[in-house]
């Protein structure tokens, strides 16, 4: 019976064999459910946070899979059907409304709660100290070696007395008398030196100079504070948000396209991306302590600033203004005006203020002197694209000037009464 | 040549044998170095020898420097939520208006990141639109350190609730006593403010509101009131007119609330076709030199009996009536001859009046309502002065008998503007309430129990009718400074409407004045004007007053007539150091009041005016008594003030709630008895001299003639532009040229055909001399306030200056020569009596004067540094980085424009005015870099406005038009006087300003080819 049943069955488990090598090989994909989960989800959801959506790590156990399935795909349509759990997520969070993804599939959802379920490997974490170890080890070891070689560097020296002593001796004790031969005597080096005047003459010129050249170099750049790169209260990283995220200068300091100044932005500016971001995933730099907690550190302090809770999502409205270092300094006599040159002749940002996007901690590139700004307005051309301001002008003072291309100082830029007053 | 007339500006200039004058043309820096750097007068013994000083200086030196390599660090804090509309860096202006019981102004308010820091006219309203010298400076009250900070009882800070709560609870207990509550405000003609005392009144039956003007204009009301049946006064468009007479009233200045002078100058500058120009004529009786009588064709001066005399006479004739008056037969025959003009005139004519006698005013209705003149307008007419002067001296009269329960003032300060404000304080001490809405701890706040802080008028909501049908709003420009409250508010909440005053202006305008258009519109162009005209009938009849008018006698002594400065006005701004050291147009005093005396009766009283060999002014000490009142106050002798009559300004002598330094000049508020601003007064001479801060004989033009240039219509019509306004000429090979030409010119010119090239026109005929400019560019500029100790050095720094030239019909060789010729005893007294003539009643003008920014500019050539250099757009540019302070730039300007920084005036103890504290600095523009100490400075021709214009065009892509060019003067102008622009647009105005044939340049034979142009004053004579 049994060996009938199972001879009966074989095809049958044949099949379920067959079929379950398919269904594993449908198993969720976790990368898959990751790369869906970054696309579609991380806007509001983080996996052990609460962000504008729920943490969504470990979702599958809280909530029936059929039940997530429509969800995702409808959450307003389930809300209003009155569906209580629905009701209940709607209402926790404050009546916001989930974005519906009806574009995704089931196997798609299946991925992405795979990614939200899947707990990496323990391992990973003990590969940190392991790095570290043999950074430590060759600093060390140069260390050793320096020891090493001043040591023996002594030992020698030690010997080599010693060495002189031990032949005087013997010298002695073999009553060999060491004549120190009465050179004849001759004046001094300096001397020497003092009594030539043509000698003196230069030495005195040379440290004239020399000290001329290094206070007109002291002098020069008092005041001067080219490379000047203070602690800001908040590490902000213009690598990071620049140069990895490709974020457009102007976005933050938007008033440089219209206004004299440039402007710090304010915190509201950086709450359009950071109300979502509170996290550093990015890259790190442990050399220099710039870790993932360090980076996320300093989001938290934008948050305290800017009066975020993050728990509830939403503003307390106890504010701390953020009293920013300011790095590039013109003094009142200056007006500078970034709108005349972001705007209308289209410098860009880097040229003044150097690679911006490379700078961990934002430092003054130029050196700002009056010489930089003119030799500047005299390399430049006036950018007249497109610009009826310039026709009549333009037109009229290069045919004067007999050039084709006028360049700012042409133009009036090195008056002094265009920048001073 | 036409023009042989020989200007003068003071009364020493006509004492040929003071060395003075003559010492003054050759000194520009008339001080030497000043001995009293610190304070202290003299140098005491000391064992500290050169080279110890030597030693000092160099090791302190030599510290500072390295002091200084050390970079200060610099924090930046920006906005946590940034404002939509605020850009750091671009300024946001608003529509607002200014009502503060005495001035009244439609303004636009310039904002930087959020704070107000100028004042500029809102040209689109159409009715009080130019903001006088006082409503330009107001911007500074608004950062006056000396301000209430918050509600107080008794000098102890207290909580607004508190104040509301105890204050409610006493005036129900007032209202259950039936003890009445006397409410006084200024006339604030605000239709919501109205409303919401009628709602007040109704909740506390008790109370009474009374509308009290520190500066009374009841006998105008009154006889406005009596002819026509409303208590308003009647507004004026002296655009249309053709002929003015004025009866002692100064139109140009504070008459009836001001604001007339930008329709008078329209008609003030020749127009028409060549030969065939027209201007009005305007004829100006008065007994103190005014701005109005400066600017009259004709100055009769008279005492205000003549005046009544005068205004009989001519409603006599214009009547067909005889009224036998006292007059002189001179005075008659000008009459007659005026009569003539007024009739020919048409509607064109007007006659006004500033005799504070119903009488008076109702005389001149009456000969404005024969006339037919255009220029009133009664249908248009205006609340914003309603003050009744008996209602107020009965109300003195009930505090004192103790008929009065509470008092609650606004915006009033009557302990110190009442003639008898200490009978007012011994009342309102036995006043179970008084509470006074103030800014400042002033005279009637430290004497009232309760002080509650209001806020400037740029921190507020409010409304107003400027005349019938044309209404206007006030906005806040910030955030209030301090715990403040408006008075509107208080009281709504002691109504018990839990509603705030925006939202009752909002409500009210809704139902009763917008009809349907939109709040916010009218809230954004700050202005909105109905149909709305009154019907008023004229209901009179005068020839029986005029008799009394004609039979007006002198009473002995002399005539008082109390005046408004332009400067200071009703004192309400004393604390305001701009206005303080605004130069008065006439005097060109700052810093003081004075009694302004004739020559004549100067000598007969022994009062003398000493000019000091730097140029300083001293004056002797009067003593004025009137009904036992004495009042002291230094004698300033005037060209032009009527014989017999003396003058003294209100407005000063304020002590409470002022820094010290402003608590200057005489408080003459106890000489406006009965609120008659003219009094009949004894005057004696009292010991000592003061020390007067007078602009008026510093910087001469070093007898360099032809600076002001004028002719009469008649020769402007009939002769050629060669005649009346000649070019220099210059000899050259004996032959004579003009100084223009090329041959006459050494320069090395450059092209300015390319590009823009700026001019300023300034037209003598429309400047009114009202000053306007001059604090539009202390605002914009950030010019230091120095002081009086210093503007007595001649070290004041005003970029702007007003210059005002005395002139009399023949030159004063002339006259030398009459006394040469005298002979005999007779001959002689009346030769010196006809030889006081030229100061008794002389012409004035009025020059503004600035940087001339001279293509050929002298100061550029002779600065060791290139400080002072040309730019290619006309302006002559000053970089402050790089002067040094050699000053020779300002000894070779003939201009005398340039203005050297002696000291430190910022964050600097010795100066304590507003850049001496932190409030106060918010006033200063953050476009134009504040000036430190040793450098020079002057007019830039407003470049940070210019820059701006052409920066705005370049980042908008387009051409500028002509308009959009402006400086901080002609933006200020109300009169059209200076006009800005363009000189290679050829379509501008200033373009056709230039090619204009009244067009000169000032010392044309210097040769320096200013950028500055003047238009030639043509006369109606």
């Amino acid at each position: 019976m049994h060996k009938d049943s199972f001879l009966a069955h074989l095809p049958l488990l044949i099949l379920s064999f067959c079929f379950s090598f398919v269904v594993a090989a449908q198993e969720p994909d976790v990368q898959k459910g990751k790369a869906l989960f970054n696309a579609n989800c991380a806007a509001c959801h983080k996996l052990n946070k609460r962000a504008v959506g729920p943490a969504l790590a470990g979702v599958s156990a809280k909530y029936d899979k059929e039940w997530l399935y429509s969800w995702i795909k409808n959450s307003t349509a389930m809300v209003k059907s009155g569906d209580a759990q629905a009701v209940a997520i709607y209402e926790e969070y404050n009546g916001s409304v989930m974005t519906s993804f009806p574009q995704l599939l089931n196997e798609d959802i299946d991925n992405i709660l795979a990614y939200t379920d899947y707990t990496p490997p323990a391992t990973a974490a003990a590969a940190q100290p392991v790095a570290a170890v043999p950074q430590t080890e060759s600093s060390l070891s140069n260390d050793l070696i320096l020891g090493v070689l001043v040591l023996v560097l002594a030992a020698l020296v030690v010997m080599l007395f010693l060495v002189t002593k031990t032949l005087k001796q013997i010298a002695a004790a073999n009553g060999i008398e060491v004549v120190i031969e009465e050179k004849p005597k001759r004046t001094p080096l300096w001397k020497a030196y003092a009594q030539n005047p043509f000698l003196v003459f230069v030495t005195v010129v040379f440290l004239l100079l020399s000290s001329a050249y290094v206070g007109y170099s002291y002098l020069m750049q008092v005041g001067i504070d080219q490379g000047y790169m203070p602690i800001q209260p908040i590490h902000y990283s213009h690598k990071i948000h620049a140069g990895a995220n490709q974020i457009e200068c102007k976005y933050c300091h938007s008033s440089a396209r219209v206004s004299k100044h440039s402007g710090i932005p304010s915190l509201n500016v950086c709450m359009n991306c950071h109300m979502n971001i509170a996290e550093y995933n990015g890259e790190e730099d442990l050399e220099k302590g710039y870790t993932k907690e360090f980076y996320t550190n300093e989001i938290k302090k934008l948050y305290k600033a800017v009066g975020w809770d993050e728990n509830t999502q939403s503003y307390t409205g106890e504010t701390q203004p953020v009293k920013w270092v300011r790095i590039h300094n013109l003094p009142d006599f200056v007006y500078f005006n970034h709108a005349q040159h972001v705007s209308v002749a289209g410098v860009d940002c880097q040229k003044c203020h150097g690679p911006v996007e490379e700078m961990e901690i934002m430092y003054q590139h130029a050196s700002l002197t009056m010489g930089w700004c003119i030799n500047c307005h005299r390399e430049t051309n006036v950018n007249i694209k497109d610009n009826a301001y310039y026709t009549k002008i333009h037109e009229e003072l290069s045919k004067k000037y007999g050039v084709e291309k006028l360049t700012a100082a042409q133009m009036g830029g090195l008056e002094c009464g265009k920048c001073h007053y | 040549m036409p023009n042989q007339k020989k200007y003068w500006k003071s009364e020493v200039e006509l004492n040929e044998e003071s060395t003075l004058v003559d010492k003054l043309s050759q000194k520009e820096f008339v001080q030497k170095l000043p001995e009293d750097l610190l304070g202290s007068t003299e140098l005491p013994e000391s064992d500290t020898s050169r080279r110890d000083f030597l030693k000092y200086m160099g090791f302190s030196t030599a510290a500072a420097t390295l002091a200084a390599c050390e970079g200060p660090v610099n924090t930046s804090i920006p906005y946590v939520v940034q404002p939509e509309q605020i850009i750091p860096g671009i300024a946001n202006y608003y529509a607002t208006t200014i009502v503060d019981g005495f001035d009244t102004a439609s303004v636009l308010i310039k904002t930087r990141e959020g704070r107000p820091i100028k004042v500029e006219n809102n040209t689109d309203a159409p009715v009080n639109n130019i903001a006088n010298a006082r409503v330009h400076a107001s911007v500074l009250s608004l950062y006056d350190s000396m301000r209430v900070q918050g509600p107080t009882q008794a000098g102890v800070d207290v909580s607004w609730e508190t104040l509301e709560a105890s204050v409610q609870g006493q005036l129900a207990q007032l209202a259950d006593e039936n003890s009445p509550v006397a409410l006084i405000t200024p006339s604030l003609a605000s239709p919501t403010t109205s409303q919401i005392v009628r709602d007040f009144q109704a909740k506390f039956p008790n109370v009474t509101h009374y509308a009290y003007d520190a500066i009374s204009e009841t006998a105008a009301l009154n006889a406005f009131e009596r002819a026509y049946g409303k208590r308003a006064l009647p507004s004026y468009d002296f655009s249309k007119s053709t002929c003015i007479v004025s009866i002692g009233a100064d139109f140009l200045g504070d008459w009836q609330g001001g604001g007339f002078e930008s329709g008078y100058a329209k008609t003030r500058v020749p127009k028409g076709k060549k030969g065939k120009a027209k201007m009005s004529k305007h004829y100006q009786f008065e007994a103190n030199m005014t701005l109005s009588g400066a600017n009259a064709d004709y100055r009769i001066p008279t005492s205000a009996v003549e005046q009544q005399f005068v205004l009989a006479a001519i409603y006599g004739a214009l009547t067909n009536q005889s009224y036998p008056t006292a007059l002189t037969a001179e005075l008659k025959k000008k009459v007659t001859a005026i009569v003539a003009e007024l009739k020919s005139a048409g509607t064109g004519a007007v006659v006004v009046t500033g005799l504070q006698n119903e009488d008076a005013q109702r005389a001149a209705l009456a000969i404005n309502k024969v006339l037919g003149s255009s220029v009133i307008d009664v249908q248009h007419n205006t609340q914003l002065r309603l003050g009744d002067a008996s209602v107020m001296t009965q109300l003195v009269n009930d505090l004192n008998a103790g008929k009065i329960g509470g008092v609650i003032m606004a915006g009033v300060n009557p302990a110190y503007t009442l003639p008898n404000a200490t009978a007012f304080v011994s009342g309102l001490k036995k006043a179970k309430l008084s509470v006074a809405f103030s800014m400042k701890n002033d005279e009637t706040a430290i004497h009232s129990q309760w002080v509650a802080a209001t806020p400037h008028y740029l921190e507020s909501w409010g409304d107003v009718e400027m005349k019938t049908g044309h209404f206007a709003l006030t906005q806040p420009t910030i955030r209030p400074l301090f715990n403040t409250k408006q008075f509107q508010d208080v009281l709504l909440s002691l109504t018990g409407s839990t509603q705030s005053y925006d939202d009752a202006i909002k409500a009210y305008w809704s139902s009763n004045i917008l009809s349907g258009a939109s709040f916010s519109e009218a809230l954004h162009d700050g202005y909105f004007v109905t149909s709305q005209i009154d019907k008023l009938r004229y209901n009179d009849n005068v020839d029986a007053l005029v008799q009394r008018l004609a039979r007006a006698k002198a009473k002995s002594g002399l005539e008082l007539h109390l005046y408004t400065k332009t400067g200071i006005g009703d004192g309400q701004q004393a604390n305001n150091p701009w206005l303080q050291e605004f130069p008065d147009p006439i005097t060109r005093v700052t810093w003081d009041n004075y009694l302004t005396v004739s020559k004549a009766d100067a000598e007969v009283l022994g009062l003398k005016n000493i000019n000091q060999s730097d140029g300083a002014l001293d004056g002797s000490i009067a003593e004025i008594s009137l009904n036992g009142t004495t009042v002291k106050a230094p004698v300033l002798i005037q060209p032009g003030q009527a014989k017999g009559t003396v003058g003294l300004a209100l407005g000063y002598g304020k002590t409470a709630g002022m820094k010290s330094e402003m608590q200057v000049g005489t408080n003459a508020y106890p000489l406006y008895q009965n609120f008659s601003p003219v009094q009949t007064v004894m005057v004696v001479a009292a010991d000592g001299m003061h020390e007067f801060a007078c602009t008026q004989l510093q910087n001469t033009l070093m007898g360099r003639g032809e600076i002001v240039r004028e002719t009469t219509l008649e020769i402007f019509n009939t002769k050629d532009a060669k005649y009346w306004n000649p070019m220099t000429q210059v000899s050259r090979d004996h032959e004579e040229i003009d100084v223009t030409s090329k041959e006459a010119d050494m320069w090395q010119a450059f092209d300015r055909s390319i590009g823009h090239h700026f001019n300023l026109s300034i037209d003598l005929n429309a400047c009114t001399g009202c000053g306007a400019c001059v604090i539009a560019c202390h605002a914009e500029n950030n010019v230091p306030v120095v002081g009086k100790r210093e503007i007595r050095k001649s070290r004041d720094m005003h970029w702007l200056r007003i210059d005002r030239y005395y002139s009399s019909e023949e030159t004063f060789e002339a006259d030398l020569e009459k006394v040469d010729n005298i002979s005999g005893l007779g001959e002689s007294l009346s030769t010196f009596g006809k030889m006081e003539d030229p100061s008794a009643n002389p012409q004035v003008t009025f020059q503004p004067v600035m940087c001339q920014h001279c293509n050929h500019a002298p100061c550029e050539t002779v600065c060791p540094v290139a400080a002072s250099s040309h730019g290619r757009q006309g302006q002559n540019h000053m970089a402050y980085n790089r002067c040094v302070g050699t000053r020779y730039c300002a000894n070779n300007c003939p201009y005398k424009v340039r203005r050297f920084n002696w000291f430190l005036y910022n964050k600097n103890d010795e100066f304590d005015y507003h850049m001496n504290d932190d409030l106060g600095r918010m006033v200063l523009n953050p476009d134009v870099v504040v000036r430190s100490r040793g450098v020079m400075e002057k007019c830039s021709l407003c470049i940070q406005m210019t820059q701006k214009t052409i920066l705005d065009a370049k980042l908008e892509g387009r051409e500028i038009k002509d308009g959009e060019f402006q400086t901080a003067c002609s933006n200020a102008c109300g009169t059209g006087a200076l006009a800005f622009g363009d000189i290679n647009d050829k379509e501008s105005e200033v373009k056709h300003l230039k090619e204009d044939e009244r067009m000169y340049h000032l010392l044309e034979s210097v040769g320096t080819e200013p950028n500055v142009i003047y238009q030639v004053k043509v006369r109606n004579t």
